[in-house]
């Protein structure tokens, strides 16, 4: 047994570091988040440059073959500086169903685009109604003699609105929780009868409203087998889910680092607050949170590589219902101890915050982990 | 012991309810239980409408415009406000400087500023805070120097809800920096915000709001006769007013309307096909909230029982702000909960887009109540009064 990281995966954490240290300032945040794309392309240029873009994606396909634990150090790094451009998106789940189902020739299409920093995508599942449950679609696909028709709605995508392909699911055959007949596309921007309708969200990213009507896609873009993707769908998504893990350790790492500094600076009654008992153990269940989330994240990133479905399934949920009760502990902990200035936009402490509170509802909220837990025995 | 209202206070309750229902505007309505920004307009229309029936200051004496009645009276009246969705009271001048001016002012103080008060004349603020002066208030460095007829007064005061609407400001300054304690030295002031040397900051929440601000004061001159109470013994008039307000700070009525939407949401979202509502795990959550509603509920109205009987509240009625916050905070996030993976969706980047801007509202709001447990004392500060006052730690 082994947590160190490698003398590579030591470099990679560093390098990117001090990339986000000289240019991913709280103040160039900021600004990246008010201009109109609400990300950036130089940051998104220089992520390729150094390799992140490509990072765990096959050498043949211009990547690096790195492991979930690779791409975990990545997102920690993000989830500390408060990234808002579409890694996890793309990296961490569009792509990923390219290279983990794609043909050679898709991804021969797309893998390298994606490393170059050319190509970016989004996974286009949630509807409204569904929750949590990755079966429940009603987005249809009906074949025709050249390809498919889609027809449907898909709620709130990750940056569905600067995606240059989506990656879809929708259904070729069944009812609408059918976990059969569940089948996914590839769909670029710029087909015909695709419609978006982008929002701001609390933490600042994007996210967008899909509509689909009649949109007509080539044969070629099916990816994986027809009426059997809810597998491939889960695998990714469970992917994503332990990557995001990852992004949530950084975050709390954060957030707890700019409490305890808050704790020892903040003076009132004469003393620094921190000199305060009950708030010291405040201090150190935050801590303990982190301490936790820390391993939970290490132990999803491992199995998203090593384990079959059902012990996948058991560890991610797992992982996720620790993480997201860390989140909500430490996020609103970190907050409170803050007093005034925790509320306030200025402060990069509400940023953290409102980050670590849709993390914990994203890919599923607790309950909906505690019963995938149960489930997977 | 009886825990039942008596039959006038049902119909009293009764009366309250059917005018509620008949005079409180729709628009107004609907703006509140939708959690939607109300402007200054908004908050002065229904201070007038409850001003114009003479129930904008139930606690005032009858002289100066007060209601006469019972504590529990004034208990069914706030509760069925609450209840109703109408919008929520300006305190600052109703049920802070007013009781201020009844205690501590002169004749003339009171005569200036009540009736002003009352019929919503003039919106007040109030000046407390400051960056090194939050739990630890006494340390304030506002200064005021004497200069002939008038104070010169400068300093910042911060987290100043709504002084960007404000007429007046009343504000603890330093008159004296000089006293053995830090509570000495201390003078209440009533400050026209028109004074020049004036500056309003917005303060922009996490959520996006604009509710409190930054004062700054640049040497601005505020006449003697502005001074309540006695000069350098402000902190009296300080604590007068702390204990004065801990009683009306459970808003139970508040949160049993904001229950009663959460179930009706969760009713409609469905989850796995069936209403969120009926999902053990949720309703689980939700039930919890609800029982410690009704214990909130009870303990407030024991409170209130002893003021009936002439006893002053004890330090403990500082509980019902904390479990009272605590619970506004835990409906707002079961309302986050029942958003799901609309949750995160803010704004759209098309203005002129239209979207569900209620579901948009659930997260914003669960933001923006994380200041419930700081402000007014935070509930930190509570426990150490509870600890010291009550429990004699």
């Amino acid at each position: 047994m082994d947590f160190d990281y490698s003398e590579e995966q030591r470099l990679l954490a560093d390098t990117l570091k001090r990339f986000l240290a000289d240019h991913y300032t709280f103040d160039a945040r900021a600004k990246i988040i008010a201009s109109a794309a609400g990300y950036s392309e130089d940051i998104w240029a220089a992520f390729a440059e150094m390799g992140l873009l490509g990072l765990p994606f096959a050498p043949e396909h211009g990547g690096f073959g790195g492991s979930a634990v690779d791409v975990m150090i990545v997102m920690e790094a993000i989830g500390e500086g408060l990234v808002v451009e579409p890694y996890l998106a793309t990296v961490g789940l569009g792509a990923q169903f390219v290279a983990r189902g794609g043909t050679e020739a898709q991804k021969q299409r797309i893998l390298p685009a994606v490393a170059q920093g050319k190509a970016k995508l989004a996974l286009a599942q949630t509807e409204w109604g569904a929750r949590y449950h990755l079966h429940a679609i009603n987005t249809r696909a009906r074949q025709t003699a050249d390809g498919w028709v889609l027809d449907g709605e898909k709620s709130a995508v990750l940056h569905g609105g600067c995606a240059d392909v989506l990656v879809v699911s929708a259904r070729t055959a069944g009812s609408d929780t059918d976990p059969h007949g569940i089948s996914l596309f590839l769909v670029g921007q710029g087909t015909p009868g695709v419609s978006m309708r982008e929002y701001r969200t609390i933490d600042n990213l994007r996210v967008a409203d899909i509509q689909f009507s009649g949109a007509v896609i080539p044969r070629e873009a099916l990816l994986g087998p027809k009426d059997e993707g809810l597998p491939l769908l889960e695998e990714v998504v469970d992917y994503g889910t332990a990557l995001l893990c990852a992004e949530a350790v950084g975050a709390i790492r954060y957030a707890n680092d700019a409490t305890l500094a808050y704790l020892k600076t903040r003076r009132q009654f004469g003393v620094p607050i921190g000199s305060f008992q009950a708030l010291q153990h405040r201090m150190v269940d935050m801590f303990i949170d982190y301490e936790q989330a820390r391993s939970m994240a290490c132990l999803a990133c491992v199995k998203v590589d090593t384990a079959e479905a059902t012990e996948r399934r058991r560890v991610v949920s797992a992982a996720k219902i620790k993480i997201a009760e860390a989140c909500r502990h430490v996020s609103q902990e970190a907050v409170q101890l803050h007093g005034g200035m925790g509320m306030t936009e200025e402060l990069k402490i509400s940023h953290t915050f409102r980050r670590l509170t849709v993390i914990a509802q994203a890919f599923g909220d607790v309950d909906h982990h505690l019963e995938r837990f149960a489930a997977a025995g | 012991m009886d825990l039942n209202y008596s039959p006038e206070e049902e119909a009293f309750r009764d009366e309250v309810r059917v005018w509620l229902r008949d005079n409180l505007p729709a628009d107004l309505r609907d703006k509140v239980i939708n959690y939607q920004e109300l402007g200054k307009e908004d908050l002065l229309r229904w201070h007038r409408i409850l001003a114009k029936k003479g129930w904008i200051a139930p606690d005032w004496p009858v002289e100066w415009g007060g209601t006469d009645w019972t504590v529990v009276q004034r208990y069914i009246f706030e509760e069925e406000c609450g209840a109703a969705g109408c919008p929520p009271l300006v305190a600052f001048g109703l049920r802070m400087v007013a009781p201020v001016l009844l205690r501590f002012g002169t004749p003339e103080q009171k005569q200036r500023f009540l009736p002003r008060i009352y019929h919503g004349e003039d919106f007040w603020c109030q000046g407390y805070s400051e960056p090194g002066a939050g739990s630890d208030l006494a340390s304030l460095q506002t200064r005021a120097v004497r200069d002939g007829d008038y104070y010169v007064v400068s300093g910042q005061k911060i987290w100043t809800t709504m002084a960007h609407y404000a007429d007046w400001i009343f504000c603890l300054v330093r008159t004296d920096p000089n006293r053995p304690k830090r509570q000495q030295g201390i003078s209440f002031l009533l400050i026209d915000m028109r004074s020049p040397g004036i500056t309003v900051q917005p303060i922009i929440l996490m959520d996006g709001s604009h509710e409190v601000n930054s004062v700054f004061f640049d040497e601005v001159r505020v006449p003697l006769e502005n001074r309540v109470h006695e000069e350098n013994d402000g902190w009296t008039v300080a604590k007068y007013l702390l204990g004065y307000e801990r009683m009306g700070t459970g808003r139970v009525g508040v949160s049993k309307r904001e229950l009663a939407r959460l179930k009706d949401l969760a009713a409609c979202t469905l989850k796995d096909g069936k209403p969120l509502l009926d999902d053990p795990r949720f309703r689980d959550r939700l039930t919890r909230v609800e029982v410690e509603l009704m214990a909130l509920e009870i303990t407030n109205l024991r409170y209130l029982d002893q003021l009936r009987g002439g006893k002053a509240p004890g330090a403990e009625v500082s509980l019902l702000k904390l479990k009272g916050t605590e619970i506004q905070q835990a409906i707002s996030e079961l309302m986050m909960q029942v958003a799901g993976p609309r949750a995160p969706v803010f704004r759209p980047i098309d203005p002129d887009a239209d979207f569900d801007a209620f579901t948009a509202s659930l997260a914003p709001r669960y933001l923006n109540l994380r200041k419930t447990t700081i402000y007014a004392g935070s509930n930190e500060i509570q426990r150490n009064i509870i600890a010291k006052a009550t429990l004699g730690l």
